[in-house]
């Protein structure tokens, strides 16, 4: 049985767990503690398996009443696939107009997600 | 001669707290608001937040700030209320008669109940007095923010952050997801001024290190920055000789805490309360000022944007009372003040005549403690409190009923 300190990242209350786990045969949460929500639990043993991210980012526009068009991903991605998600928004272009959840990239660097925009952006006139 | 107008209900600031305060007027029945910004959009400072984490409290979704600003855009837009932009507030008086300046020209504005809502700027290298020269490459973390993710430039290419606060850890994560190196971050109090979450999504998540006690004695460079040197600092914030080593870099953030714009505020003759920095309000948020009512962050600097928006939604709904229903003066005032373990509490007097929520911050971080609030030795309320921490807000809500023959109270930490 291995102890892990966590700080959860659900919600601004950022409990601080402590989890009790084991490592085989696989990953398997024991106990979790000091969280204040159900949610805290479920997160660290989806924490401990694989750490899931939402990214947010912006997007170059072309003719647009915003030089940039916010966006962030609808699913979260694993930690490791941020790098490659990050180059696949960074190479992206698009052309205005845009509206607010409009999905501007599908599967970015074939991670299952989508980014979307998190504004509305204008032709400029 | 310059046009003069007559208005209801005047908000100044279209950010978070202005929008929440005139959607929330025009809703109590007020037919006559007038919003005033600055900028040539609405939404403020969340127009530059691209990150996610903004409504769980108020939408029970984790939105972005321009998400969250829109919620707000569209049903001010589907209300219908009058709003001026690119247009600034030069100068109020007691009898709240505004001098405003747009594109159209100067105009004076004898407003029935104002709403100051103009947020807070940034403390900068100066405001800290931080010793050292003076080159490019310094930036309040609000400001490279703004750069960033509305005008697309980068600020730099290694950067060293100075000070804990939620932006300045925001903008960790966002230089490095921009493939800047972020060296690390100083932090000069022994625990972080920032929310637990962003310790670990913006900075543990990219193994930026953060270090307490901590500060910047010197900045090194001609032109452009090109180095700090920190040290250690002692429980009275003296820099510890041998602790001193420098760190090579192009770009310092500062992340050191937040003003409130209050100029106009004072002009008007409004009292300002030197624990938070903003107005001394009653209440109904109304402030020493009789029809001028704040809220959001030129009120007090808040942690969350959510708890902005609930504020706000009470000044608004106030201004809307106090010009439609007449004054609302209690005449009864019943001092709140903070006791031991409290920096601040909001408001500062109350009527005892309608419910009431307690907003302060505690001093030091602590765990498992009962906040308690006092009328003398009566104890009025108590709350438990798993954890505390100076960098998050703590609210008590207050039924009336129980504040019946209320003297004075007091809050503090048990």
């Amino acid at each position: 049985m291995k102890t892990k300190e966590l700080i959860c990242i659900v919600c601004p209350n950022g409990c601080q767990l402590e989890v009790i786990y084991q490592e085989e045969p696989g990953i398997k949460v024991i106990s979790v503690s000091n969280n204040l929500c159900d949610k805290g639990e479920a997160w660290a043993a989806s924490e401990l398996e694989s750490p899931m991210r939402h990214i947010a980012s912006s997007i170059l526009v072309e003719r647009g009443s915003f030089k940039l068009v916010s966006v962030r991903t609808d699913q979260p991605i694993p930690l490791p696939a941020i790098h490659e998600v990050m180059e696949a928004i960074k190479k992206k272009r698009v052309q205005a107009p845009i509206v607010m959840n409009q999905v501007l990239i599908r599967n970015p660097a074939g991670v299952p997600t989508n980014i979307i925009a998190t504004r509305s952006v204008d032709v400029l006139i | 001669m310059m046009k003069r107008i007559k208005r209801k209900v005047v908000v100044i600031g279209g950010g978070p707290a202005g929008l929440a305060a005139a959607i929330s007027a025009k809703k109590a029945g007020c037919d006559d608001v007038l919003l005033i910004e600055r900028a040539r959009i609405l939404g403020g400072i969340l127009n530059q937040c691209i990150h996610d984490g903004f409504g769980l409290h108020r939408f029970k979704e984790a939105l972005s700030g321009p998400e969250y600003a829109q919620r707000f855009i569209d049903e001010f837009r589907s209300l219908d209320i009058d709003v001026m932009t690119e247009t600034i507030v030069l100068t109020m008086d007691r009898r709240r008669v505004l001098q405003v300046s747009s594109k159209a020209g100067l105009l004076e504005i004898q407003a029935g109940a104002v709403v100051l809502a103009m947020g807070c700027r940034e403390r900068t290298a100066g405001a800290i007095s931080l010793p050292g020269t003076r080159p490019a490459g310094v930036y309040t973390a609000g400001f490279a923010q703004n750069v960033m993710n509305l005008e697309n430039m980068m600020v730099g290419k290694r950067a060293v952050v100075l000070g804990s606060g939620d932006i300045g850890l925001i903008m960790a994560r966002r230089l490095t997801l921009e493939g800047a190196k972020v060296l690390a971050v100083f932090e000069i109090l022994p625990y972080s001024s920032g929310l637990p979450r962003n310790i670990q999504q913006c900075l543990n998540d990219y193994d930026i290190p953060l270090f307490l006690s901590t500060t910047v004695i010197k900045i090194h460079g001609e032109h452009r920055i090109d180095g700090v040197t920190v040290a250690q600092v002692d429980d009275r914030m003296q820099p510890i000789q041998g602790t001193e080593r420098y760190l090579d870099c192009d770009t310092l953030l500062l992340s050191v805490g937040l003003i409130p714009e209050n100029e106009l505020s004072q002009e008007a003759g409004v009292r300002l309360n030197p624990l938070t920095n903003g107005a001394f309000v009653d209440d109904t948020l109304m402030t020493s000022v009789p029809g001028v009512f704040a809220c959001g962050n030129v009120l007090h600097v808040h942690d969350l944007v959510d708890h902005v928006s609930a504020e706000a939604d009470s000044a608004g709904k106030n201004a809307a009372d106090y010009v439609q229903k007449g004054k609302n003066d209690p005449k009864i005032r019943i001092p709140v003040t903070p006791g031991e373990g409290i920096r601040y509490t909001l408001p500062q007097t109350i009527s005892g005549k309608r419910d009431v929520t307690l907003s302060f911050r505690v001093e030091e971080p602590a765990r498992n403690r009962r906040v308690m609030v006092c009328d003398g030795d009566r104890v009025v309320k108590r709350k438990k409190v798993i954890r505390l921490h100076p960098a998050e807000m703590v609210q008590i809500p207050l039924k009336k009923d129980i504040l019946k023959d209320v003297r004075s109270l007091k809050v503090y930490v048990e």
